[in-house]
Formats: C-alpha cells, sequence, structure tokens
C-alpha cells in the first residue's frame, strides 16, 4: 500500500470509522452530555477502543503513526460533532509528542506504549494564575534534590487534569538563568502524592471535559522524568508541540466552521419567510457564501500547516497561520449561522449555541490569536531579510 | 470451520442517489461508496463466529471493478483474515454472481457462505438463494439468529407475518436480515493491520465462469415525486372525498 491512491483509500477507511464511531458513539449523547458537563466516560472507552489516543505516536511504540494531514481530518470531524470530546486526545497526544520528538529512549520505550492504548492519558500544564502567554514568566519551580526534583506551585486552566493520569509539565530549574527559557524543563509528572488537582473550572462552553487548576506542593518526581535529560530545554520541547497543536486547534476551527455552514445550509432551506426559504433571500445568500468561503480557506490553511509539519521543517508561521484564521472563521460562522437560525440559534435546542459557545476558546487557546499575528509576522521577517 | 463472506460495493446508503440523464441507470462518478449493509451485518456474523471460538478462518470476497478491493480492505479491518477479488469491469447479474461464488466455494471449500439478504443497490434478493441452488446446499435466508452446533446451523428467518426458525445441515448458505446484528466500525489499529492481510485477484476467464447478462435494463427512472398532501376538515370529508375523488371506497 505505497501510492496515493493506496494512501487515500487508507485514509477514506480511517475517516470512515471515525465518522461512525461519531455517529453512533458521541452524538447521541453530546447534548445532554454538554448541558450538564459531565465527563463522557463512555465515549472515552470508545476512542480507546477506536485507538485515537495513538493516533500520531508512531507504530513502533504501539501508535498508528498517522500524518498530521489524516489528523486534522479526524480532529476537524470530531469537532464538527463536540469539540470537547477532540480535547480528550488533543492535548495528550501534544504530551507524546514532546516526549517522542525529544525524550530519551528510556522515556519513550516506559511511556508512548501506553499513551498509545489511552492506558495512560495525559495533559499539558503550562499556564498559572499569573501568566499565559508570556510563558517565561512561569514561578513553578523544579528544584534538584538527590535523584527527584521537589515541584512547588501552581498552574491552572489544565485540560484533562482530573481525568488524566499524567502531565507534561513546565516548570524552572533555574529561576536566575538569563535569557529565562535556559532555565526552563519540561517534566512528565505522574499523579501522586504532592500534586493536588484543585478546583473544577466553570467554563463558558467546552464543557464536559475537564478543566481545573493544579496544587504542587513538594511534589517529589523522579529525576528520569525529565524530559530529555536535560535541563534548560523545556520551552522549545513545548514550543514544537505546540505547532501539532495550533494544527489541531486550527482543525476544530474547520470543524466548528462546518457544522456552522452544514446547519445553516439545511435550515435556511426549510424556515421560510414572506413566501419563500430564507435562503432565497439575498442577505441570507451572502452569509451562506462568505461562510463556505471561510471553511474552504481555512481548510486548505490547515492542510497546508499539516502538510509542512509532516515533512518535519519548522512550521510554526504556517499553523500560526491556520490556526489564526481557522478560529476566527469558527468565530464569524458560528454568529453568522446564529442570526440564520434566529431565536432558534439561541435555543438550548439547538447545536449552534453551543458552537457559539465553545468557538472563542480556540481565539484563546494554545497561543492566543494576538500571539499568532506576532509569530506569523516575526518569521516572515526573519525568512526575508532585506 | 471456514467461513466466506460475500462483501458488495454499493453506493453508500446516506448518498442521495441520482438517475443518469439518458435513463440507462444511476450516477456513481464522484459518488461515496461503501460496502453494502447488509453484507457489514455479514462480515459482523463472520467475525463474531471466529470470536466465539466457532470459526476459525474467515475469507471475504468481492466481485467487480478493482475499487472492491476497498471493500475487502473494510471487511479485513473488521476481522476477516484475507480477501479474493473476482475482477471484471463487467456489469455483474445475480445469476454471474452466483456462478462466481460457486467457482469460489469450489476452491475454497467453505462450511458456510454468508451474504447479505440483498443489496441496496438493486434489491434483487436473489444472489443467496441462486447459489444456494447450484451448489446444492441448504439455505437460511433473511436470518436474525443463528446458531451453529455440531454441523447443524439453526436459523431464525424473519419471514411475513412472524419468525420460522429453521434446521439445516452444514455446509449451507445465509443471507442476513438487519436485525442479526449491529455491525462494529473497524479500530484504527485494525485498519492498520488490514493493510498486510492478503487479497488474491483472480478473473472470471480463470473461474471458467461465463457471466453474460440474462437481463436487459430498458430505462431506469427516478420515482415519482410526492405530492404535498391534502387537509381535511373531518371525517365525513374524509369518506366524501375517498369516495368521490380516489374511488377507493
Ligand atoms: C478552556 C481552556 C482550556 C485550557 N487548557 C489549557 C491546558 O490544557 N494547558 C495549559 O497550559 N493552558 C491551558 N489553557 C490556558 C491558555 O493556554 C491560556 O489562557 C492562553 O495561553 C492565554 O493566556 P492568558 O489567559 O494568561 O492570557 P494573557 O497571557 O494574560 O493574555 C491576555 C491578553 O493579552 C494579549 N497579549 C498577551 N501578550 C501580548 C503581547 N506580547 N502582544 C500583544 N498582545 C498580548 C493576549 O493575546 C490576550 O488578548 C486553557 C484555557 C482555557 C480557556
Amino acid at each position: 500500500m505505497d501510492t496515493i491512491e493506496d494512501r487515500d483509500a487508507h485514509e477514506a477507511l480511517i475517516l470512515d470509522s471515525v465518522d461512525r464511531f461519531l455517529e453512533r458513539d458521541v452524538k447521541p449523547f453530546a447534548h445532554e452530555l454538554e448541558a450538564n458537563d459531565t465527563y463522557p466516560d463512555e465515549i472515552v472507552d470508545k476512542m480507546k477502543e477506536l485507538g485515537l489516543f495513538g493516533a500520531t505516536i508512531a507504530p513502533e511504540y504501539g501508535g498508528l503513526g498517522l500524518p498530521a494531514t489524516t489528523y486534522s481530518k479526524i480532529v476537524e470531524r470530531v469537532s464538527a460533532v463536540w469539540m470537547s470530546v477532540s480535547g480528550i486526545f488533543n492535548s495528550h497526544l501534544i504530551m507524546a509528542a514532546a516526549v517522542e520528538r525529544f525524550g530519551t529512549e528510556a522515556q519513550k520505550q516506559r511511556y508512548l506504549p501506553r499513551f498509545a492504548t489511552g492506558e495512560l492519558r495525559g495533559a499539558i500544564a503550562l499556564t498559572e494564575p499569573d501568566c499565559g502567554t508570556d510563558l517565561q514568566a512561569i514561578r513553578t519551580q523544579a528544584r534538584r534534590d538527590g535523584d527527584v526534583y521537589v515541584v512547588n506551585g501552581t498552574k491552572t486552566w489544565i485540560t484533562n487534569s482530573i481525568h488524566g493520569h499524567i502531565l507534561a509539565v513546565l516548570v524552572k530549574t533555574d529561576a536566575n538563568a538569563e535569557p529565562r527559557h535556559k532555565g526552563m524543563s519540561l517534566l512528565l509528572v505522574e499523579k501522586g502524592a504532592g500534586l493536588r488537582v484543585g478546583r473544577k473550572l466553570e467554563k463558558l462552553g467546552y464543557r464536559g471535559i475537564d478543566t481545573a487548576e493544579l496544587l504542587f506542593e513538594d511534589c517529589r518526581v523522579p529525576a528520569e522524568n525529565l524530559i530529555g535529560g536535560e535541563e534548560g530545554k523545556g520551552l522549545r520541547q513545548i514550543m514544537s508541540g505546540l505547532e501539532l497543536g495550533r494544527i489541531n486547534v486550527a482543525a476544530r476551527g474547520v470543524g466548528i466552521a462546518r457544522a456552522c455552514l452544514d446547519e445553516a445550509v439545511a435550515y435556511s432551506q426549510t424556515r421560510k419567510t414572506f413566501g419563500k426559504p430564507i435562503c432565497e433571500h439575498q442577505s441570507i445568500q451572502i452569509k451562506l457564501a462568505d461562510m463556505a468561503t471561510q471553511v474552504e480557506a481555512a481548510r486548505l490553511l490547515t492542510e497546508f500547516a499539516a502538510k509542512a509539519y509532516d515533512t518535519g521543517r519548522r512550521c510554526d508561521m504556517e499553523a500560526g497561520m491556520a490556526k489564526l484564521f481557522a478560529t476566527e472563521a469558527a468565530l464569524f460562522n458560528s454568529l453568522e449561522a446564529m442570526r440564520i437560525h434566529g431565536a432558534y440559534g439561541y435555543s438550548k435546542e439547538f447545536n449552534i449555541e453551543r458552537y457559539y459557545r465553545d468557538a472563542p476558546l480556540l481565539a484563546i487557546g494554545e497561543g492566543t490569536n494576538e500571539l499568532q499575528r506576532i509569530v506569523i509576522a516575526r518569521q516572515l521577517i526573519k525568512r526575508n531579510p532585506v | 470451520m471456514k467461513v466466506l463472506v460475500a462483501v458488495k460495493r454499493v453506493i453508500d446508503a446516506y448518498v442521495k442517489v441520482r438517475v443518469k440523464a439518458d435513463q440507462t441507470g444511476v450516477e456513481t462518478a464522484n459518488v461515496k461508496m461503501s460496502m453494502n449493509p447488509f453484507d457489514e451485518i455479514g462480515v459482523e456474523q463472520a467475525v463474531r463466529l471466529k470470536e466465539a471460538g466457532t470459526a476459525s478462518e474467515i475469507v471475504a470476497v468481492s466481485l467487480g471493478a478493482s475499487q472492491c478491493q476497498e471493500t475487502i480492505r473494510t471487511a479485513l479491518a473488521m476481522g476477516a483474515d484475507r480477501g479474493i477479488l473476482v475482477e471484471t469491469d463487467a456489469e455483474l447479474q445475480p445469476l454471474a454472481v452466483a456462478k462466481l461464488l460457486k467457482a469460489v466455494v469450489a476452491d475454497e471449500k467453505p462450511d458456510i457462505v454468508i451474504l447479505g439478504k440483498q443489496a441496496i443497490d438493486d434489491d434483487s434478493n436473489q444472489t443467496g438463494q441462486m447459489l444456494a441452488a447450484l451448489l446444492g446446499w441448504a439455505q437460511g435466508t433473511f436470518t436474525s439468529k443463528l446458531v451453529i452446533d455440531d454441523g447443524i446451523a439453526t436459523c431464525t428467518r424473519e419471514v411475513d407475518g412472524g419468525l420460522e426458525t429453521v434446521s439445516l445441515k452444514m455446509p449451507i448458505v445465509m443471507t442476513t436480515d438487519l436485525r442479526l446484528n449491529e455491525p462494529r466500525y473497524a479500530s484504527l489499529p485494525n485498519i492498520m493491520k488490514a493493510k498486510r492481510k492478503p487479497i488474491d485477484v483472480k478473473t472470471p476467464d480463470e473461474l471458467g465462469v461465463d457471466i453474460g447478462p440474462r437481463i436487459s435494463v430498458l430505462k431506469v427512472v427516478a420515482p415519482a415525486k410526492r405530492e404535498a398532501g391534502v387537509k381535511v376538515a373531518d371525517a365525513a370529508e374524509l369518506v366524501a372525498r375517498l369516495r368521490d375523488e380516489a374511488g377507493v371506497i
């Protein structure tokens, strides 16, 4: 199976199974789980069976080794049905990517196979109460004490931290280092003594999935859990993982933007005003045309970034463009879909208000869209010196 | 015990089918194709027989164009062990399919051949019955429950007005009904593994089968569009209209 047709046929089989999983095991339950902010345990079990937790992990470590191009299509589909479900495997796989790209062989052997099955599910813990965008300002400390690190500090907004088992935690191993990133490291912390999960955070959207505060109080972590075995590399390691993270957030944006479009296209043909379906009114047609154009452009940019990622070269600019555009498309389309649906768009009984509540996270998480513009512009200048 | 399960590539059940302008058939270009849903039920049944230890090998067979390999891959990903494609670009009618399957059965010597009760494209509901006749085997059609014990297959059949249970001496031909099971979707790891399972390709010539058509299609037309209904004020008007306008009472 090596030709392009074979690869496409193979990807089609994968996407078909994902669609069936969504149709059978997610769609019928999403509304109620989301309304009650209930963690979808049964869906997680099905995701394990389906193999999603190993999607991008290499086959030699028990994963599927899917390219980012296929992976982003999976994320798009999942998010079009219920974005929270994608969050359960997305940050898990960013953590896995950091281990796979930068971990020691022993770390890979020890963790990746269990990440791939979903037996160990994880999260990434970067954000703190006082900093999100400016990660170099983190204050969580890891002090070396013999063959352990003693970790103290607070992380917040950490997705998967209640139901997950392990976290990639960004810490300061040297608070005085200059430049600051040279004092930053990434530690794999399994839940246990010294790590307390604080309150579950109440959110506008992205409900059902757990986002919480974490308190590290003299938490002792084996020194062998320092990713890559060398201090001072943490920021670069996690930033590289965030390239995949941003492609996946872009794919979520495409998913939501597309779901909004699909529902608007269907609804506008059945809802009638002034004797004709509203899709025949020009102002609605303009909305539909703009929404559809947003979806296609967002999808192409996301594919462009995923292809760049698959070549292995640096792609923060491409990933940033995709993330920026596709998430703005999701925001735009969710509001337009709401207008097209009128009061029904505002109703809890339709999906539109959920898309409208889920979309804004995409503009904030995984690097705000303001930050993406900075990243894009910096790369633009760097790649085009005069 | 060996199971042969036939899988047909058809237009996906959720695609809105369009008749070609020249009325010779339906549009298939750029249309999503999938395994016939009744055949999925067949593959699921075969996999369950294997999981229960009743079956030892599952062979998925498809007949048609080379793209039928994708349908076979789906069966392999669901749990079949290997595939056979009888490749031809010719249009195959039920009798030709039955004859080809008979030839495959002669090579493979399965204990049970599972087919869908019908394919959702032409809805013929003939192939299983024809195959059983050609083989001279017992047949359990429209099966909604299957129990195999000691060389005897007990099939519960969905017939008009109820259920009929028949006891058949193996080998048998069985066709699936909707309620036999709910087919699984293939897990992603199994899709990866299916890449390495073998598919054997043969041709009707190699099997020595004449697949010439016995039926000629005169024309294909879309069903008449449903007209909007009428609202009646009361029972009296309903009766009057049924009598005077529709002429049915
Ligand atoms: C539902 C949810 C789930 C999350 N999950 C996780 C998780 O799993 N792990 C994790 O580590 N974090 C997570 N986060 C946190 C998220 O990554 C941060 O919220 C995000 O990085 C922004 O940081 P902040 O909230 O501290 O905003 P700030 O950094 O305080 O930014 C505030 C505003 O200032 C702007 N800004 C900041 N710096 C600049 C600048 N230099 N130039 C121009 N504008 C600037 C920002 O764009 C933003 O508009 C999650 C957040 C949410 C809401």
